[in-house]
């Protein structure tokens, strides 16, 4: 008899339980300390943002979102990554800044079972060579070389003949260069010479005096501080040639804080704030009047994250639909989003326009003031990690590095 | 006594370790690795009064070592660990052994100096020879070793770590108990009148620093595989920084101390670090405020202070 | 690598050692009189840049940062002496590890303060020029620094030799204990020492705020350069403060144009190799 009463009970509980529990737990990996500590700031507020306009709720199931300090630093990525997905049982983890930290939380995601939504890190290879190693990851930003690909033909198709490339001496800067060398030369495009400075080189006395007289331009990748100085140094020296830029060269994060030395300098990337769309411009009008910035392309990739994460759960009606279904269905999307069309490659990495920008001063968005915005002047639509190039021929050669593109060309 | 009292604590967190989540598991275990170079810090600050603050080279060196190992020959993964735990030792020893004969020459705040230049070679080699290292992106390890038991399981690593602590510990006290360490604080108290009394002093503190150095290294094994990640991160100045810091809190001379300054501090890193945002003010003042106020550390409050 | 180059790289090595002579020169007089080594040296570097910018942001002059930003920093030195560092009374060990402790305090506060974006802070336009000499393009605001540092370099000479200030400062770090002896009132020397060392540090931030940037992290980014210097030019030595800046100037100059590959060797392996055959560094002395 007591046997019987506790199946029912159990029975009961069961179908009455909310076991189709409309909760989503979000776990967010960004830097809030250390000299990173803006960017995290930037990207935790471009998901804040989407989460705030829909209430906190995806399609019925609420959203709790916990913020995990990642430092800047692999190991305390792999920390916080595992106290979320552990203790605090979350169904995701976004974000992690540093190519390094994605590299880091990759095999976490694999380990526990977790997706992990690369929401920044660039790193080439986590959606090409390594992608078999992670089946629950998913990247919804780009890879490093995915714009700078674009970028190599567009100056072929301007007419550069020789460049001279000066890049953070990196991962992420062998990759951008490489992008850029490899598409570049293949159009017929030569980079006389390499120069690597280290990462937060500030000083760039030693380097500039050693660039080679003869180029047509200098392509240029610089992150942080270093994207601060070098054309403030590179201006003062005398040198006088066009300057063509990585991704993060000239993005919304730095933008602010530089003056007329950039004017016309060129950079690639898959977001612009000065995109002439209505839904770039209430973005951009929205998220100024929030957090009092104009965006970076760090809160835009968060924001379209969140929007990606809200898509799937309207599909499944706001129930989680597990690690591996929540996978196929994200790649699936097609999405109108804040930087244009995105959609994804079978290597879960999204296929999306690339920019060419310009830096000008000038009004936008109905602002009165004039102030310096990343001019779009062209557009490749439909942009994958790949470019023009087959996948297969593409994986074959090794990942962008150091010494991959050779320099054929260099003295 | 307070070796009792240690073991006492030590026994109530392990049984308890079963019933606590899989993040303070972890925790734990980082405080008992941070602790071991917290110890030879002691060794080296408390017992023999030279204050270095680069001893994260010596955890980089250890944790480098098993990390290109684990990676590059898939040694180190089964029962060959516990070959790697010795070469970790002896690597962090050798290390130390090269560095002394620029280091000892100097006492006090020069020696705090070169110490913290050598910390910043290392560093700076971790950091720039990346076909080795990995260079900024580090190395992954392939996942914990499995000898009979899976260190897999963070249990079963929390408690293979306390092991470690706690022979460290012993072996520490021991040392510190024998005329060699009881001659280390000779040196600390009046190094001269150790001199004139015959003793080889440079020898000592040399001895002193390869054996901190040693324990450093074997620390840097279990971080590797605590972490499952090694980079240059781990070798910066502020991980030597806070390990000193660990000493003075939890009192120098002490050797608990070192246990207790890595408790505070790991705790405020890592657990107050997720609850609110200001933790970075309590760290700083919990460390102004121990050095005012009480300069034998957390230890002094039950023992009366050293000096 | 013609004659321009050398010319170029010895001219950028200067600028840059000069940048470091106002960092370090803070630091070894610290050192010399009060035998202890400010770790928070950094955060008064970087503090400097940010208070200069909170004054440009509001005046809108350059020229009024520097001696604002420099004086409020060597105020906050002088209570963290008096109000910190002096009741621990004679324990360099823990006065230095009391600087750390701040250094962790001052970098939450600058970023809580002044937030985490990288910031430069534009040199006047009177500045911001290149004077071109031979075919050189010289930056008006490197040469700037190069006079700056020249300038205060001799300040600090003439006030060590010629005044009475200077002797007591001098006399303190020879011998303190002799000093008192004689009747100078070392506590209030380690007080003006300490401030000077802070005043001159977060002027460097200043002047480096155009050149580095300012934002969070620089502390302990400037801290091992500084201390390169003062341990390669011997702590305690204004002179070797000299000679070492210029020294770790050119070398991180040329060792990053020529061997770009050991970028951070270049700085420090001297510095260990020095250290072997002369601990007390190139011109120290005990």
């Amino acid at each position: 008899m007591n046997r019987k009463l506790l199946t029912a009970f159990s029975a009961a509980a069961l179908v009455s339980s909310p076991a189709m529990a409309q909760e989503l737990k979000i776990g967010f990996l960004a830097p809030m300390t250390g000299i990173f500590a803006q960017i995290g700031k930037d990207m935790e507020n471009g998901f804040q943002m989407y989460l705030d306009e829909q209430k906190g709720n995806f399609a019925g199931a609420k959203v709790t979102f916990i913020v995990e300090d990642e430092e800047g630093k692999p190991p305390v990525g792999v920390r916080k990554a595992e106290k979320l997905a552990r203790q605090d049982q979350v169904h995701m983890l976004v974000g992690g800044l540093l190519a390094s930290t994605g590299y880091a939380i990759a095999p976490v995601s694999s380990r526990l079972k977790t997706v992990y939504v690369l929401s920044i890190a660039a790193a080439d290879d986590l959606t090409q060579r390594d992608l078999g190693k992670y089946p629950y990851i998913v990247r919804t930003s780009w890879t490093s070389s995915q714009p700078h690909h674009p970028l190599g033909r567009w100056a072929c198709d301007n007419g550069y003949k020789t460049v001279v490339s000066i890049g953070a001496d990196y991962a992420f800067g062998h990759e951008v260069v490489g992008g850029f060398q490899k598409a570049f030369e293949d159009c017929g495009g030569k980079v006389i010479q390499k120069i690597w400075p280290p990462l937060g080189t500030k000083d760039f006395g030693p380097y500039i005096p050693t660039i080679k007289r003869d180029a047509d331009a200098i392509f240029s990748l610089m992150v942080g501080p270093m994207a601060l100085q070098f054309p403030k140094q590179l201006q003062e020296s005398g040198i006088k040639k066009p300057i063509i830029g990585g991704g993060t060269s000239y993005d919304e994060f730095v933008l602010p804080a530089m003056g007329d030395e950039v004017l016309g300098h060129v950079s690639a990337l898959q977001y612009s704030a000065a995109i002439d769309t209505p839904k770039n411009r209430e973005f951009v009008r929205k998220y100024r009047e929030k957090y009092g910035k104009v965006p970076s392309y760090y809160s835009e990739s968060n924001y379209t994250t969140a929007q990606m994460i809200h898509e799937v759960m309207k599909r499944t009606k706001g129930k989680w639909p597990g690690p591996a279904k929540f996978i196929s269905m994200i790649t699936q999307l097609k999405l109108d989003a804040v930087r244009g069309p995105v959609r994804f490659d079978d290597m879960r990495n999204p296929i999306q326009n690339i920019y060419i920008k310009k830096v000008e001063r000038k009004r936008m968005h109905g602002y009165d003031k004039e102030e310096l915005w990343n001019t779009v002047t062209k557009t490749y639509p439909d942009v994958s990690q790949f470019f023009t190039y087959s996948k297969a021929e593409f994986l074959k050669q090794p990942v962008y590095s150091r010494e991959f593109p050779p320099c054929k060309y260099c003295n | 006594m307070k070796i009792w009292v240690l073991l006492g604590i030590l026994a109530v967190v392990a049984a308890l370790a079963p019933f606590s989540g899989p993040f303070v598991i972890l925790l734990l275990a980082q405080v008992l690795v941070l602790g071991i170079v917290a110890m030879s810090v002691d060794l080296l600050l408390g017992y023999t009064g030279l204050p270095s603050l680069g001893q994260a080279a010596y955890l980089g060196v250890g944790a480098y070592l098993a990390a290109i190992l684990a990676t590059k020959f898939g040694f180190g993964l089964g029962w060959d660990f516990w070959i790697v735990v010795p070469l970790g030792i002896l690597m962090g020893a050798a290390t130390a052994a090269f560095f002394g004969l620029f280091a000892i020459r100097a006492s006090g705040v020069y020696f705090l100096m070169i110490t913290l230049a050598l910390g910043m070679c290392v560093w700076g080699l971790a950091y720039r020879w990346n076909s080795l290292t990995g260079g900024d992106n580090g190395l992954n390890m392939p996942g914990r070793p499995k000898f009979g038991i899976e260190l897999a399981n963070d249990l079963a690593f929390f408690y293979v770590v306390l092991g470690f602590f706690v022979a460290s510990f012993f072996a520490l006290q021991l040392l510190v108990d024998s005329p060699f360490g009881k001659s280390l604080v000779g040196i600390r108290e009046r190094e001269l009148r150790m001199r004139i009394l015959g003793y080889n002093t440079w020898l000592h503190k040399y001895i002193a620093y390869i054996i901190a150095g040693a324990f450093g290294g074997l620390a840097g094994v279990l971080w590797a595989h605590l972490n499952g990640i090694v980079s240059p991160s781990d070798l910066i100045l502020t991980t030597s920084v806070d390990v000193l810091l660990m000493v003075v809190l939890g009192g120098p001379g002490t050797l608990v101390g070192g246990l207790i300054g890595a408790t505070i501090v790991v705790f405020l890193r890592e657990y107050l670090a997720t609850m609110v945002q200001w933790w970075q003010y309590v760290l700083g003042a919990v460390y102004v405020l121990t050095i005012l106020y009480l300069p034998g550390g957390i230890m002094a409050l039950f023992k009366g202070g050293r000096r | 690598m013609d004659a321009n180059f050398w010319l170029i790289q010895t001219f950028n090595g200067v600028s840059y050692g000069a940048l470091l002579f106002l960092l370090a020169s803070g630091l070894t007089l610290i050192f010399g009189v009060m035998r202890i080594v400010n770790l928070s040296h950094g955060a008064y570097f970087l503090l400097g840049g940010y208070v200069a910018l909170t004054v440009i942001g509001a005046t809108g002059s350059w020229l009024l940062a520097l001696p604002v930003a420099a004086l409020t920093i060597a105020v906050i030195g002088l209570v963290m002496e008096r109000v910190f560092l002096r009741p621990l009374g004679f324990d360099p060990l823990r006065q230095v590890l009391l600087t750390v402790g701040f250094a962790f305090l001052f970098q939450q506060a600058a970023l809580d303060i002044w937030g985490g974006d990288n910031l430069i802070i534009q040199p006047p336009p009177s500045l911001s020029f290149s004077v071109v000499v031979g075919g050189l393009h010289l930056p008006m605001y490197r040469i700037f620094m190069i006079a700056l540092a020249a300038a205060i370099g001799l300040a600090l000479w003439f006030a060590m030799e010629r005044t009475r200030m200077g002797a007591m400062v001098r006399a303190t770090v020879d011998d303190a204990e002799m000093a008192r002896g004689v009747g100078i009132d070392t506590s209030r020397v380690s007080m003006f020492i300490f401030a000077l060392g802070a005043f001159l540090a977060a002027l460097g931030g200043v002047i480096g705020g155009a050149f580095l940037g300012v934002y969070p992290g620089l502390d302990f980014e400037v801290l091992p350069i500084a201390f390169a210097v003062v341990i390669i030019g011997g702590m305690g030595s204004l002179a070797g403060a000299a000679v070492g800046s210029m020294l770790v100037g050119l070398a991180d100059n040329f060792g990053k144009a020529l061997f770009p590959e050991l970028a951070y060797f270049s700085l420090y392996a001297p510095m260990v190799l020095i250290l072997a055959l002369k601990p007390t560094g190139l011109m120290g002395r005990e």
